[in-house]
């Protein structure tokens, strides 16, 4: 099966091969570098659009929808006609806005979003760039996009986009801490910044299977969602209070091009929490065939169920039991398939929560998330030190009542059952 | 009290709600003994049409009974005069060269009737103040045209409706109305055919 595990890996190199008969020797490298980044470039896109498509069907789902369903097969050409009505409308620069920087904002944020594609590691093997600082340069270039934000809000002349840019700058700045903090654990364990690194270490255990993972991966997670300004974060972009933010006075390609940036964050952040925290492209780390077994046992015990039901599914889960000694899943399918469903949750999310409150966001970064962040680096490192059971107890010994301690701190006051207000005599 | 136990069931809220509008995340939820409520509540409109309840009403229509000469308006123009958007325009009663007037099945009848789709406001209150039942409420509500004259602003033949129409879309109300009627019918009877009270 590592055929079609490396199908994109050898596709590129028979292209090369291919290429190589009629092209100078000299040639070949930069038609590789091209054909890495022309696919990344081809996709990226691709990915913006369906993912908007994804989110509004799970949304309306969750809302007792349907979504979008005229355009195309359960509207599945709505992202497409969206795009050519973006691209056919007038773009407005509004009077005494600054006409460069209103122009360059939006593309200095998409810039940054398709830079990270550059080190996710999709697959084994397929990775465009294995940087050794590959997660250094995730940090450093995703925060590339505040400027941006900022600078659209201050070139736009608005005070709905400067007061949505402000806060976009606070709110990036704040939770760029906790997320890079939670990070430094795997860091810690792995002792390598190379994304690919990260995965492999990751071969036998996933991260987020162990106390300190667990937690960096929740704090990484949240300070992610917060970082591509999403619901229940997304104050910079508030709807209710700021018309729409730093992109209020942004309209046609420009306005598509701030959502392309968003989205394709989002996307980033699924992908790296799958990578640092879920394994990267490794497939769970149990033996698939014991849990098939379980659950065969599960199904076929099952009273709810009807019987040709329990026995079809028995035998389903006894076949795939069988198939997985073959490893019949490629690499690039469990990363796209974890990173998906992160973008489930965060979708999830979204429809889930109300807006948090500009104090509650930046107390939740700088009261809770910092301070356990801090912790969870003092606990990886007892992780490390101590062999299995007993690293594991320490980490969770210092954990849980760090958790709890930290919770009960930042828990609000009560309010007093009857409010006595003292009016003017 | 744990904590997150609100965050956790509120997200369990909507997931629950994201595949209760699935028929196989329905099946799924029975199966693990949640009782799925109802689900999917959109109408998709153009495909599938909303049932309307009986009092629903939009424009008003002219109620003929056998033919549709026999119309029971007699251009009396009380709902004109009382119509508060004066969307209403009825010209007659039909006279002939002399002045005098013109009637079909005993009763006067108008030349024109014009009600204006864009300026009906949809108050009922022409069909409360005749007379004669002769004007209804119709339920049709795709009245949008491409031009307001003469599309929109509706004459006498395109007002006309039969009254198995009526009892068709409304049928207690139509059934109150030809109630009425016939009641209104017995009693002006008499008068035309007087009863001796010896002959009973």
């Amino acid at each position: 099966m590592t055929s079609l595990d490396q199908l994109f890996v050898s596709g590129k190199a028979a292209a090369l091969q291919l290429a190589a008969r009629v092209l100078p020797e000299a040639v070949i490298p930069w038609l590789s570098i091209l054909i890495t980044i022309g696919a990344i470039a081809a996709l990226a896109p691709l990915v913006m659009m369906y993912l908007t498509w994804i989110e509004r069907k799970i949304i309306a789902r969750m809302q007792n929808r349907f979504g979008p369903t005229r355009v195309g097969v359960y509207g599945l050409l709505q992202p497409i006609s969206d795009g050519v009505k973006m691209l056919i409308k007038e773009d407005i620069v509004p009077r005494g806005a600054d006409r460069l920087l209103h122009t360059l904002a939006p593309i200095l944020a998409v810039a940054p979003a398709i830079l990270l594609f550059a080190v996710m590691p999709i697959g084994r093997n397929m990775i465009a760039a294995d940087l050794n600082v590959g997660l250094l340069y995730v940090f450093a270039v995703s925060s590339v996009s505040s400027y941006a934000i900022f600078m659209g809000g201050w070139a736009s002349r608005s005070k709905f986009s400067m007061l949505g840019a402000m806060r976009s700058v606070a709110q990036i700045i704040s939770y760029e801490v906790p997320g890079v903090i939670s990070v430094v654990t795997v860091i810690m364990v792995t002792g390598t910044l190379s994304l690919v690194g990260i995965v492999e270490a990751q071969a036998a255990r996933w991260f987020i299977f162990t106390p300190w993972g667990f937690v960096a991966a929740a704090i990484f997670f949240l300070s992610g969602i917060a970082e591509v300004n999403r619901t229940p974060f997304d104050m910079p972009e508030a709807e209710s209070e700021l018309v729409g933010g730093f992109h209020t006075e942004y309209s046609g390609m420009k306005f598509a091009l701030w959502y392309m940036a968003e989205f394709l964050e989002a996307f980033a952040v699924c992908a790296f929490m799958t990578t640092f925290f879920l394994g990267g492209w490794h497939g769970p780390a149990v033996p698939f065939w014991a849990a098939a077994l379980l659950l065969a046992v599960l199904v076929a015990t099952a009273q709810r169920l009807p019987v040709p039901a329990r026995a079809v599914g028995t035998l389903i889960l006894l076949g795939a039991g069988v198939l997985w000694g073959f490893e019949p899943i490629p690499s690039w399918m469990w990363f796209l398939t974890k990173t998906y469903a992160l973008i489930f949750v965060l979708v999830w999310l979204r429809g889930t929560f109300p807006r948090l409150r500009i104090d509650q966001l930046m107390g939740l970064a700088w009261k809770f998330l910092l301070p356990l962040g801090m912790l969870n680096i003092l606990a990886a490192g007892f992780w490390v030190v101590f062999p299995f059971p007993a690293g594991t107890l320490v980490s969770l010994g210092i954990l849980v009542p760090g958790a709890w301690l930290l919770v009960r701190a930042n828990a609000p006051a009560p309010l007093a059952a009857r409010r006595t207000y003292v009016l003017a005599d | 009290m744990i904590v997150g136990q609100g965050v956790l069931r509120g997200m369990l809220v909507t997931l629950k709600t994201f595949f209760q509008t699935y028929p196989w995340g329905r099946v799924l939820l029975r199966a693990i003994g949640i009782t799925p409520s109802e689900g999917l509540v959109t109408i998709e409109y153009p495909d599938v049409k909303q049932q309307h309840a009986e009092r629903f009403r939009v424009f008003p229509f002219l109620v003929y009974d056998k033919s549709p000469d026999d119309l029971r308006c007699v251009s009396c123009k009380i709902c004109e005069q009382e119509c508060p958007p004066a969307c209403i325009h009825i010209g007659g009663p039909a006279k002939d060269a002399q002045g005098r007037p013109l009637k079909v099945y005993g009763r006067t009848y108008p030349t024109e009737f014009f009600i204006d789709t864009s300026i009906c406001m949809s108050c009922r209150i022409c069909v409360d103040v005749c007379p004669f039942d002769a004007i209804e409420m119709d339920n049709a509500y795709e009245l949008s045209a491409e031009d307001r004259k003469p599309a929109m602003l509706l004459d006498k033949a395109a007002l006309l409706k039969s009254n198995e129409y009526f009892q068709r879309i409304k049928p207690e109300e139509a059934a109150q109305v030809d109630a009425r009627l016939a009641a209104k019918a017995a009693k002006a009877a008499p008068p035309q055919a007087p009863s001796t009270p010896s002959s009973t």
